[in-house]
């Protein structure tokens, strides 16, 4: 069967014309590429003029905060009139509203933050809108708090759970965007019509019903995708003829997603390599040049870099910088041992250098040793150059979720169209074990926030006595958490359902609920502390641990020392095993993830001093990192203490490691450089670990683009699974960066 | 065997080829003007560590060599001969490469340990024994005896040299200089490294007088210019 003899001229393979499947696509019609980087061409003139509009535009935005925002809408699939940002030069169109940089308005989600993020901005939301939904209908924020339980509150409010997803979208949920290009919409429309139809033969019980009301949600979406294509002039309504108009369909697939919702990550997928069978068979018949492919990319990534969502000041201090985690997934492996890669991994990554470096689209490499050398040497110089990339562990990813998979935000993988996620913030362990310590009470805030426990009053810490009680709050702060992102993902689900993402999913996909953890190395280097040194509790009046003294030394995490890298190992699976305990929405699997995005700065904050000798308000470190100075043995006894813990059955949904190293102690000359930054990939990525974030900078660079941000427009630094304008960092973070470990400092 | 040492650094990537780990030896007999490592000196307040505890390590992060391995650095690795040997010995029968980061004098021994050594960094200090003195304030016919060894060996080298300014920073010395390697074989590659501030806080903490106080660090593009001369 070839129904679209055309659109699928010269592609190879039957079972993806059957149903489907885009990965089988992929499989039989890419071409792998192991060559170098010498292929690569420059920006157009075309891009140039696009990007140096743009470039204007940002500096403007940065100085405003924001550049604009449309009060008279809402979001939605195909409720703005085309933008531009200079018709005449771009090649890839379609902007989130009528203009580049104005925000959407989206109310779903909760109308609290809107309000706030208009306020801080000096804007006033259409006064309609603004009765309507107040006054007619229900917001996702408005049905959570009325679902909260009292302990979900007050967890919220001293910030044992911080970040919930419950005043605006949850995001991490990737479209299969691609289908669209091989597709065609009509195809899709009859293909969920089928599924639709096919649901009639079930027991029309609660489930059923729900996900009849969403795939006709999701019919409506894909309709509104075409109209939306068609007021920029393309008719989507089959599959893409061209190079240009995979892209471009693609394009249109992502675009929805972001005119419709504005989750905190709004990720990509993995488009590179299924673009490039595109780019090739255009080549081979002789109508597309390097050059003009490159613009294509070069002119699509210019649209990634500039999708934006409406934000208060407030979710700038947990996420700074004004990220979207436009995560683009590069590389990785098929089973059958050949690699992905293709010249258009190579392109994605060069618009770092076409465009200059930049935070998004967050691109992400699938890493494997066996990835083709050149490959591996082209993505160690690009993160050398511009510390804009990020590596993640293939090996141990697709035995998990087959090799098409992709990242959603930093660290989370699901495979494409075939899963989705219920993301859910993180959970403050290290103030977990400060509330196993001081009876439940908050250390900060005061107040009784988790019944039934007593007070300890020795005077040095007894290890057993702690974990056993540690243990048990555990169990009761699993159950809050669970409860909390139940009650989120079912009010998501009915009042801002994600019908254009999800119609690019199979229906009824497998779900994942991501659970996360915060201050994970001051939680296990506190309770080395205890077994290991004097731990003596300096209390208040009213009995509660307000600061530590700690006599003697102990093993620290980050030393590659198995005493105390052990407990943090333990710590994981413990906690990973109660929230799996609980049966969960929907029916999702339970993953959790040890990141932290910003927020370690924040969490930090929140929680009084640790029995690890960190003091009441400073800065965890992000992610798993080992705390800032603590990993004293050099950067391999630090990657192989974070690579213990595991990813299978425990931290499914990721584990961030944020590392920084000195340029001179990386190497001599860029070669050197370039040869170790493989190495230390492949040999920390053998031994099972999960992330890894490479900066190449010296922090005396950092100290100075502090004080004279001019100098440093572009400066781009990874952070916690993404990357970010440092000058788009408050001065609190810019400083927490800074006492991070830089290696091979003298 | 036990050695002293002062710390371990697991990821070396400067002193020697690939990935490294570098382990800092400790008790030198050099004082030279712009020593960055003073608490290396004196084997006083070392560490003890037995060559089996440093084989096991190194082989703990062999996924990461490849081309890498494990360095001795200082202090002076030379002056604890029979740890040296010890370790040599054992990374070989392990299978990791081996490499000695060393200004050349030591006590002896030196064709034994260079018998398990895959390459030798030397520091020259300097080319005539009156700078060579000036500079690590000791003769220096020690380092002339360990040279003739690796030349008779025919040892794999890296040749270094510390550029200070005001000391050695002119085109004679480093012509001079590649004049000398010229007559070594084996020779690799000869790095000039820049001399840096980073060790002066070190000898504050240490209570010691820094002797380079107010020499500014080495510019990096006249250590180019300088390297460039190397290569013609």
């Amino acid at each position: 069967m070839n129904i679209f003899e055309n659109e699928w001229r010269k592609f190879q393979g039957t079972s993806w014309k059957e149903s489907i499947n885009v990965a089988n696509f992929i499989e039989e019609n890419y071409k792998e590429y192991v060559g170098d980087d010498s292929f690569l061409e420059g920006a157009t003139d075309k891009t140039k003029k696009v990007w140096s509009i743009c470039e204007d535009l940002l500096k403007k935005e940065l100085e405003k905060g924001i550049l604009d925002v449309e009060v008279s809408r809402v979001s939605g699939i195909n409720n703005f009139e085309a933008g531009y940002i200079d018709k005449d030069n771009e090649v890839i169109v379609g902007l989130q509203t009528d203009a580049p940089l104005k925000r959407i308005v989206n109310p779903y989600g909760g109308m609290r933050m809107v309000e706030q993020a208009l306020y801080a901005y000096d804007y006033e939301l259409d006064a309609d809108i603004k009765k309507h939904f107040t006054t007619y209908r229900r917001t996702h924020n408005d049905g959570v708090f009325s679902a909260y339980t009292t302990d979900i509150k007050k967890a919220r409010h001293v910030g044992l759970l911080t970040g919930l997803p419950d005043a605006y979208g949850r995001g991490r949920i990737i479209g299969d965007y691609r289908r669209i290009a091989l597709y065609g919409i009509d195809y899709l429309v009859e293909k969920k019509k089928e599924d639709l139809l096919a649901l009639e033969n079930r027991e029309i019980d609660e489930y059923t019903i729900r996900l009849r009301e969403e795939v006709s949600m999701q019919i409506n979406a894909l309709n509104e995708i075409k109209a939306m294509a068609e007021k920029y002039g393309y008719d989507i309504s089959n599959p893409a003829n061209d190079a240009k108009e995979a892209i471009q369909w693609t394009y249109f697939g992502y675009l929805a997603a972001i005119k419709e919702n504005n989750g905190a990550a709004m990720s990509l997928g993995r488009t590179s390599t299924f673009l490039d069978i595109y780019i090739e068979r255009d080549m081979e018949e002789g109508f597309l040049t390097e050059e003009e492919a490159q613009e294509l990319i070069d002119q699509f990534i210019i649209k990634l870099r500039i999708a934006r969502h409406l934000r208060t000041p407030e979710y700038n201090d947990l996420f700074a910088g004004d990220p979207t985690w436009v995560t683009e997934s590069i590389g990785g492996m098929l089973e059958n041992g050949k690699s992905l890669v293709t010249k258009n991994s190579f392109r994605y990554l060069h618009t770092l250098i076409n465009l200059s470096s930049a935070p998004e689209p967050n691109m992400t490499i699938l890493w494997s040793d066996r990835l083709p050398e050149n490959f591996k040497k082209y993505c160690a110089k690009i993160s050398i150059l511009t510390d804009s990339i990020q590596y993640e562990n293939d090996e141990e990813m697709r035995p998990i979720h087959g090799s098409d998979y992709a990242i959603a935000c930093c660290v989370s993988a699901m495979t494409v169209g075939k899963q989705m996620q219920f993301f859910g913030a993180r959970c403050n362990l290290a103030k977990a074990l400060l509330y196993a310590i001081n009876g439940g009470e908050d250390e900060v805030k005061g107040g009784l926030i988790v019944e039934g426990f007593d007070k300890m009053t020795d005077e040095v810490l007894d290890y057993d006595k702690v974990v056993s009680a540690y243990d048990k709050m555990l169990d009761k702060v699993a159950k809050t958490y669970v409860d909390a992102m139940n009650i989120i993902h079912y009010m998501h689900d009915k009042y801002a359902y994600e019908a254009g993402q999800l119609a690019l999913h199979d229906t009824d996909p497998e779900k994942l609920m991501a659970f996360g953890i915060a201050g994970f190395s001051v939680a296990v280097d506190s309770l080395s502390a205890i077994k290991y040194a004097k731990v003596k509790p300096i209390r208040n009046e009213e009995g509660i641990a307000i600061d530590f003294e700690v006599e003697g030394d102990f093993p620290k995490y980050g030393n590659d020392d198995d005493r105390v890298d052990s407990i943090g190992v333990e710590l994981a699976q413990k906690f990973y095993d109660k929230l799996a305990s609980h049966p969960l929405y929907k029916g999702a699997k339970p993953t959790l993830s040890i990141l932290t995005i910003t927020s370690n700065v924040v969490y930090g904050k929140k929680t009084g001093s640790t029995p690890d000798g960190r003091k009441a308000g400073e800065a965890f470190a992000p992610g798993a990192n080992p705390m800032h100075g603590r990993d004293e043995s050099g950067a391999i006894a630090s990657l192989n203490s974070v690579a213990k813990i595991a990813y299978k059955d425990c931290c499914e949904d990721g584990i961030s490691n944020t590392f920084s190293i000195v340029p001179n102690a990386l190497g001599h000359t860029q070669e050197e450089q370039v040869d170790n930054l493989v190495n230390l990939m492949d040999g920390y990525f053998t031994r099972g670990s999960q992330h890894l974030n490479v900066n190449v900078l010296n922090r005396e660079t950092l100290m100075d683009a502090m004080e004279n941000p001019d100098k440093y427009p572009n400066l781009t630094i990874r952070v916690s699974g993404y990357a970010v304008r440092f000058n788009r960092l408050s001065r609190e973070q810019q400083q927490e960066v800074i006492s991070r470990t830089f290696h091979g400092t003298i | 065997m036990t050695g002293y040492i002062d710390s371990i650094e697991t990821m070396g990537l400067v002193d020697g080829p690939g990935i490294r780990m570098v382990v800092f030896t400790r008790g030198c007999k050099l004082r030279c003007l712009y020593c960055h490592n003073p608490e290396t000196w004196d084997k006083l307040g070392s560490t003890t560590i037995t060559s089996d505890e440093i084989v096991s390590r190194a082989k703990r992060n062999i996924s990461y060599y490849k081309n890498g391995g494990v360095t001795f650095s200082g202090g002076e690795p030379l002056l604890q001969p029979d740890f040296l040997i010890d370790c040599l010995k054992k990374l070989k029968e392990a299978g990791i490469h081996t490499a000695l980061d060393t200004a050349g004098v030591g006590i002896g021994k030196y064709e034994e340990i260079l018998a398990y050594t895959d390459l030798v960094i030397l520091d020259i200090k300097a080319l005539h024994n009156n700078d060579y003195q000036l500079i690590t304030g000791h003769d220096m016919k020690d380092f002339n005896d360990f040279l003739k060894v690796v030349k008779k060996k025919k040892k794999k080298l890296w040749i270094r040299q510390v550029i200070v300014p005001g000391m050695n920073d002119t085109e004679e010395n480093i012509l001079e200089l590649k004049k000398f390697v010229k007559k070594i074989s084996n020779v690799e590659k000869v790095e000039l490294l820049p001399y840096h501030l980073y060790g002066a806080e070190k000898y504050k903490k240490m209570n010691i007088l820094y002797p380079l106080e107010g020499v500014p660090a080495m510019d990096n593009d006249r250590i180019k210019e300088l390297t460039s001369l190397l290569e013609s």
